[in-house]
């Protein structure tokens, strides 16, 4: 780990201006990823901008629109009863996440802003366009058992490791930003990028903007639903795939119905035609399972994950049978 | 008479200290002076140093040196070896680099954060070679050394000739050792010949015995500090380059230097559990009597090292079997040195045999469970000895009725629970029981309490709880008013905490150093209490604290009161045990049966342990709490075997690729599930004189065969290569 200087703002401005100024710079909240990119020589910064005393701890209810501040713990933030209440999709897949004691620490906007698992990213004497850009993309050729099926490019197929931002996702969330110029909202599913050719860019803030909240709006998505994860250890893995499965169900017709991916793609994978096949039609595996084939449509497979794209397609029909409670 | 202490459930005597923080591992040492080291680890895997530049890190602030083979103090007992490469790795004695992650240089500062820092400003230039780290791919160098002959017994490859015959391959991947404590020293030489050190080891005689070769300085010079290790599982048998890398720090900075390394470095430092395929090809009578077994395993190992284990051991003596034949190859890649892992070549061995005979079971429509029964081994078929004690059919029997399994459907697939497809499986396992030579004091205190001290090790077990538990049967003294002291070079000898023996070996001469203090007492009664001045030895008898005489038991003495008629402060006593001629004359083993109950979700193939049954003859079982608990540990270290443990490499680099513990997935509780650990608790009537046999290998040996023999149960699908992750198991898209 590099020597680097730290501050601990109490104001939104001041934190905004110390990394805005200084390239180098960088938000620590929890430091459950950060640290380890700082260990590992993968992130180098020269300042660590501690916002920790910022005011954006709140979680309220305002006119049906929940708004979760950005440093609000994985751990309260899946306790929490509006959340249980109105929410239980988001719960169920902050408590997916990690471990206790990482929600502990970690934080709605950290967990956003984590970077992927991906090995190579994570090993400096290994190519990886993410890490260095055009230095080549270790797992395409290497080991990529856990790597993306959806939207990944000949730069970079990782894949985005968070499960809250899965249910985020499929809840229409948006997020607050601040930043130099201003405050702006960005919908949840426009705030992760896919690859492309610049896989090195996680996300679309700009320098020195930081995430203050997250708002969902009101649903009815507050019974039947379920976060599936399938993993190689019962509990502290990352998903092979997870399925976020929201119904709105009455006198046996779905009304509505959202659905998204994690450990498949660049960023939370929306599953739309999926959720359209849906609406209208009774809660049944038959159904499901025509919504999980459109799901898997576009899926490309690498040398050793090729098991995701039928493990996928069972997932979503497992995760809306279970949301179903059929 | 006091109630009987052997077999009591008694707390760990040292229990509150590890609770509380008291215990001191190695890395808590602080001692004057003292600096950090980190390891620049090379990033190739097979070539040469071209050069090292550290003229940065030397510029760095804190940074005392950095040491290589450029700069490093000689080493003289490199010099006293032939030029045989296969004599381990001498660190820092050339340029020469064979696998990745080897150190090439140590970095020493006055904190841990600025070596770190310094170590990654070194600047090494190498010249690259070809490197081979695919198993599959190095098969063409398969060979076998001096130590790996071939075994036949009857007639080689006679399963040919059976009615029905199996012949599967079982693959094992590289597991490595990740107990909580990572790997590390503090060394510290006092004087140029004199060297302290506090380390993690499961020996600390026989780290002295290597760095008095090593360095060559006489053993009383060198002095190992190990009263606490943080879990090794066969890590910390041997002494490694990191180690000899801190020494010679030290040495030339002539400072206390400690280094800890890191989780990623615990994959190339400090052994593994060796990759190996084995080909397992069996035959039996259609009534389930077996006629050939023949056992083929590779393993690798490094290109410095042959590292050999007992892999397929276990086939030439667990069933009663005509006709056995077995091989066993190394494959040299460029791969740091494996090591021995819990249970530990007879674990590898065990999966692939075991689950053979659950495949052979199924072949035949023999239910599992009886297979074994018809081929038990009454005497030993390898050695020709009848076995000094074996329950394993008694072990078979409450095991199954534990979990169950007389009421399971046997046919594969057939049993559900709600959406999840339900699996019965078992296996079993053995491992020799040993008794090794040990030596230990005995002193009685005028206080009445009672120390032993010996070099043992405890790396979790409970040592010196169950030596507290010997001596006070053995004197009759309190429980309480007795400490066993272990984990310092400067007690008697002791062998290394490995292969199961500790309680064994160590035990022995605590029973008996005890009886030779007793013995003392005798002799002191006798020549100086004028109540005994008449007696005879035999005429003594030893109870609850005192010295009795046998012709009228109102004439007694306490132990201390007879020390204090002497005005003896203390009375010291020191006896060598070990094991005799019973060796020759019996088979000594101690055998464990597992059964397993899992899980498995159809459309995720995902697969969770829902109960375990593990039954363990192991002789008399010393204390029932820490004895259940190493069993439990046992089935958590098979769990990771079974389904989660795996290092994966990178061959294009040769670099592990999930070296952390986020993606090497040891199992955490969620994947525990409840875990009944039943004992014989028998005793064997020659091993020693406790009629303890060991028990830490059987825990885990055979496991992995009952989790894969469950999912074979539950799903009708053989998987032979481990671990048994979601992807293995999962069905065919649209079969849900």
């Amino acid at each position: 780990m590099n020597q680097f200087s730290y501050m601990r703002p109490s104001n939104l401005k001041a934190a905004i201006d110390a990394v805005a100024k200084d390239t180098s710079a960088r938000f620590i909240a929890g430091g459950t990823n950060l640290l380890d990119l700082m260990k590992n020589g993968v992130v180098i910064p020269e300042k660590l901008v501690d916002i920790n005393r910022l005011p954006l701890k709140d979680i309220q209810l305002n006119k049906d629109i929940l708004h979760i501040g950005a440093l609000v713990l994985n751990s309260e933030l899946a306790a929490h009863e509006l959340v249980i209440t109105y929410h239980p999709l988001l719960s169920q897949a902050l408590l997916a996440g990690a471990s206790q004691q990482l929600r502990n620490m970690a934080t709605v906007g950290g967990n956003m802003m984590q970077r992927t698992r991906c090995s190579y990213f994570y090993d400096t004497t290994m190519p990886c366009n993410k890490r260095v850009p055009g230095s080549g993309c270790g797992a395409i050729g290497g080991i990529n058992r856990m790597h993306a099926i959806f939207g990944a490019s000949s730069d970079c197929i990782a894949v985005h490791p968070s499960d809250m931002c899965v249910a985020l996702t499929a809840l229409d969330a948006t997020v607050l930003v601040a930043g130099p110029k201003g405050n702006r909202r960005i919908p949840f599913g426009d705030f992760h990028r896919l690859p492309g050719n610049t896989p090195q860019t996680d996300n679309t803030l700009g320098k020195g903007e930081i995430i203050t909240a997250v708002e969902i709006p009101s649903n009815a998505f507050t019974k039947n639903v379920y976060y599936l994860k399938v993993r190689d250890r019962a509990s502290y893995a990352f998903a092979l795939v997870s399925v976020a499965a929201a119904l709105d169900i009455s006198n046996n017709i779905i009304r509505g119905a959202r659905l998204a991916m994690g450990g498949v793609a660049h960023k939370p994978w929306r599953l739309r035609e999926a959720e359209q096949t849906l609406i209208g039609k009774a809660p049944t595996t038959e159904n499901f399972r025509v919504a999980a084939n459109i799901a898997m449509t576009s899926a490309i497979a690498y040398k050793h994950n090729a098991f995701k794209i039928p493990m996928a397609h069972n997932t979503i029909i497992t995760a809306l049978q279970k949301a179903a409670a059929i | 008479m006091k109630k009987q202490q052997v077999g009591q459930s008694m707390d760990r005597v040292d229990g509150r200290l590890k609770v509380t923080g008291g215990a001191k591992y190695f890395a808590d040492h602080q001692l004057e002076d003292l600096l950090y080291a980190a390891l620049v680890c090379s990033p190739i895997s097979n070539g040469h140093i071209k050069s090292i530049d550290a003229t940065k890190a030397l510029r760095a602030p804190g940074v005392a040196d950095v040491v290589s083979h450029l700069n490093a103090p000689p080493v003289p007992g490199y010099k006293q070896e032939n030029k045989n490469p296969k004599q381990g790795l001498k660190i820092f004695n050339d340029d020469r680099i064979y696998s990745n992650g080897q150190p090439v240089a140590i970095v020493v500062a006055n904190t841990l954060e600025r070596a770190v820092h310094a170590a990654s400003l070194v600047q090494v230039l190498y010249s690259q070679e070809t490197h081979h780290t695919e198993m599959s791919n190095n098969m063409d160098k398969a060979f076998q050394n001096n130590g790996m002959k071939d075994y036949v017994r009857g007639e080689a490859d006679a399963w040919k000739k059976a009615p029905v015959t199996l012949e599967a391959e079982y693959t094992m991947p590289i597991e490595v050792h990740n107990p909580m404590e990572l790997a590390g020293i503090v060394a510290h030489w006092d004087t140029p010949d004199t060297l302290t050190l506090y380390a993690k080891t499961q020996g600390v005689k026989s780290v002295q015995q290597t760095l008095k070769e090593l360095f060559q300085i006489p053993e009383q010079n060198i002095t190992v500090h190990a009263p606490f290790v943080g879990g090794a599982f066969g890590m910390a048998l041997r002494v490694w380059p990191l180690e000899v890398a801190t020494i010679l720090a030290a040495k030339k900075i002539r400072k206390p230097v400690k280094l800890v390394i890191t989780r990623e470095q615990m994959f190339t430092l400090v052994g593994y559990r060796p990759q190996a395929t084995q080909k397992i090809s069996i035959g039996a009578t259609i009534d389930g009597k077996l006629t050939g077994i023949t056992h083929e395993a590779v393993a690798i190992t490094s290109p410095y090292e042959d590292f050999t284990e007992g892999i397929v051991g276990m086939s030439k003596f667990m069933y009663a079997c005509p006709n056995v034949n077995t091989k066993y190859q190394l494959v040299p890649l460029n791969i740091s040195t494996p090591v021995w892992m819990r249970g530990p070549g007879e674990a590898t061995g065990a999966f692939a045999l075991e689950s053979a005979m659950d495949e052979l079971a199924y072949k035949l429509h023999i239910d599992p469970l009886e297979f074994r029964i018809r081929n038990h081994a009454d005497t030993d078929p390898e050695k020709n000895l009848p076995y000094s004690s074996k329950y394993l059919k008694e072990a078979y029997q409450m095991g199954a009725e534990k979990i169950g399994w007389f009421q399971r459907n046997p046919e594969p697939r057939a049993m559900k629970e709600d959406d999840m497809l339900v699996g019965y499986g078992m296996s079993s396992g053995a491992f020799g029981a040993y008794r090794g030579k040990a030596t230990a004091n005995a002193i009685l205190k005028a206080d009445g309490s009672l120390v032993l001290r010996s070099a043992a090790a405890d790396i979790g077990p409970g040592t010196a709880t169950a030596m507290v538990q010997i001596a006070a049967d053995a004197t009759g003294i309190d429980p309480a008013k007795i400490t066993f002291l272990l984990g310092e070079s400067a007690y008697p000898e002791a062998p290394r905490q490995g292969g199961s023996s500790t309680v064994s070996t160590v035990g022995s001469v605590v029973n008996d150093v005890c009886k030779t203090l007793q013995q003392k007492l005798g002799e002191l009664a006798i020549n100086h209490l004028p109540a005994f001045k008449n007696a005879k030895p035999e005429d003594i008898i030893y109870e609850d604290g005192q010295l009795l005489l046998t012709s009228d038991r109102s004439v007694k003495i306490s132990y201390q009161e007879v020390l204090h008629q002497q005005s003896l402060p203390e009375l010291l006593v020191t006896t060598t045990s070990q094991s005799g001629d019973e060796r020759k004359k019996y088979s000594m083993y101690s055998f464990s049966v597992h059964f397993a109950k899992v899980h498995v979700h159809p459309a995720t193939g995902v697969v969770s342990i829902k109960h375990v049954v593990s039954v363990a003859d192991s002789g008399t079982i010393v204390n029932s709490k820490t004895a259940a608990s190493q069993m439990i540990g046992g089935v958590v270290g098979g769990i990771g075997m079974a389904l989660t443990e795996e290092a994966i490499m990178d061959h294009r680099f040769g670099r592990f690729v999930n070296n952390n513990y986020a993606d090497y997935h040891v199992p955490v509780n969620a994947d525990v599930p409840p875990t009944d650990v039943l004992f014989i608790n028998k005793k064997d009537p020659y091993i020693n004189p406790m009629g303890a046999k060991g028990m830490g290998e059987i825990a885990l040996i055979g496991f992995a065969a009952a989790v894969s023999n469950a999912v074979f149960h539950a799903t009708g699908k053989r998987i032979r290569d481990l671990p048994i992750t979601p992807d293995k198991v999962m069905q065919e898209k649209n079969e849900i």
